[in-house]
């Protein structure tokens, strides 16, 4: 399967990215890793005129600590980010869903700021970034923004960046005391989700993020209020899919799916000591 | 790009695969096309030293790169470790898996030296073996680390 033919930019920069989205529009995609876009390609079911390979701005590539949060840049491997101390030490909920996708090959391309701008509801790295309140660095020609992870998920592969902005750093707390759990049901070792979810206890708050519970990345808000108003996992998990459509396919019918959610986020909470 | 230490250069289109690249242009067959998917493993190599399917990497990405096929890992007549034990371990039946396994296994045991046997089969997940033979694979790479199984 080879990709319909499409012209190839390599941007240096993220200003010289910038500039080649703002000349080309709706017409370009960004390739970082391309472990979500050259498959889609190869399918046709995208076929961009224009290809701006970002892969290479290594300025982009970064894991820091900056005060209350770690700023990850937004070209980082997920190789790196399974591995890396910092993330280990501080968020390991995000390098534990991160060690979950695809395989080691996969893994080695794949980049933080890639899967998140794909924005698919079956990735596994959206339902931790969720659970963790994160919040994206976005630049465009008019300067820079921050969107809060509720804010950027806005439809089936859709997002909050617009056709001239660039992703370009992912801000997530630290919260080194956080007991997490991250779970994934799946029928193949390298499967997608079909169902999965991420849940963090920090302090009184909670988080959970779930995967394919929805046409877009969503948190289980109904069941996380209720964890902070004091019920037990078994409780709150009954409230898992409250609120949201899942979607219906050969994997999972939507009845399956939301007890799937129900199961996975009791032993979840679980884990994570509730 | 450099294949195997050798520079190869081409002009091609953006969209040519680099697992095209390196059949067609470099002419080097050991790597195969299995699913043309990303997710059988058939056509893993190393690009700068880490394994990567390259059904899912255009040539465009390795420009200027350091690519290793399964041609590259031999010294001359000596083998690699990963390929003595491979053929010690008869970890092989029709063949047609073994490259990506072993450019696979070989990136694995750079991340992981001293692997055990659950660290093999979780790093070795991304390769397909229709012949079903894991148990040997498994046990060949596990040779080649030193490690007991």
């Amino acid at each position: 399967m080879i990709p319909a033919a499409f012209d190839y930019q390599r941007a240096d920069s993220k200003e010289q990215a910038i500039s080649l989205l703002s000349e080309h529009g709706d017409e370009a995609k960004l390739l970082a890793g391309g472990h979500s876009l050259i498959p889609l390609m190869k399918y046709r079911l995208a076929a961009p005129g224009i290809v701006v390979d970002v892969g290479r701005i290594n300025e982009l590539s970064y894991v820091r600590e900056e005060g209350d949060h770690l700023a990850i840049g937004a070209l980082t491997c997920h190789r790196e980010i399974e591995t890396n101390g910092l993330v280990l030490a501080n968020t390991g909920l995000l390098a534990a869903a991160t060690k979950q996708v695809g395989d080691p090959q996969v893994r080695h391309r794949g980049t933080i700021g890639g899967a998140l701008a794909h924005g698919d509801p079956a990735s596994d790295i959206p339902s931790a970034v969720l659970a963790l309140r994160a919040s994206f660095i976005i630049e465009g020609p008019s300067g820079e923004r921050e969107v809060e992870a509720d804010d950027f998920f806005t439809g089936f592969l859709e997002t909050a960046l617009e056709p001239e902005e660039l992703l370009t750093e992912i801000r997530v707390p630290k919260l080194p005391n956080s007991t997490w759990s991250f779970q994934k049901f799946n029928r193949r070792a390298q499967d997608w989700a079909i169902v999965g979810a991420s849940v963090l206890i920090a302090d009184n708050q909670c988080g959970v993020g779930l995967v394919n519970m929805d046409s877009k990345p969503v948190r289980a808000a109904a069941l996380e209020g209720a964890v902070e108003s004091g019920a037990s996992a078994e409780e709150a998990s009954e409230l898992a899919a409250e609120g949201l459509e899942p979607p219906s396919d050969l994997n999972a019918s939507t009845e399956y799916r939301s007890h799937l959610a129900r199961v996975l986020t009791k032993r979840g909470l679980q884990e994570s000591g509730k | 790009m450099t294949i195997n230490g050798t520079e190869v250069s081409a002009d091609v289109e953006p969209r040519t695969l680099l697992v095209h690249f390196i059949r067609e242009q470099a002419s080097l067959k050991g790597t195969n096309i299995g699913c043309d998917s990303s997710s059988c493993g058939a056509c893993t190599v190393h690009l700068n030293g880490e394994s990567v399917k390259s059904c899912t990497v255009l040539a465009v990405q390795a420009d200027e790169q350091e690519v290793t096929t399964i041609e590259g890992l031999a010294d001359g007549e000596t083998l690699h470790p990963m390929q003595e034990a491979f053929r010690d371990c008869h970890a092989l039946q029709c063949g047609y898996c073994t490259p990506g396994m072993v450019m696979a296994a070989v990136s694995l045991l750079d991340e992981i030296p001293a692997p055990t046997e659950l660290e093999v089969r979780e790093g070795l997940e991304g390769n397909l073996c229709r012949c079903t033979g894991y148990h040997n694979i498994v046990k060949a790479v596990l040779q080649a680390s030193g490690s007991k199984s």
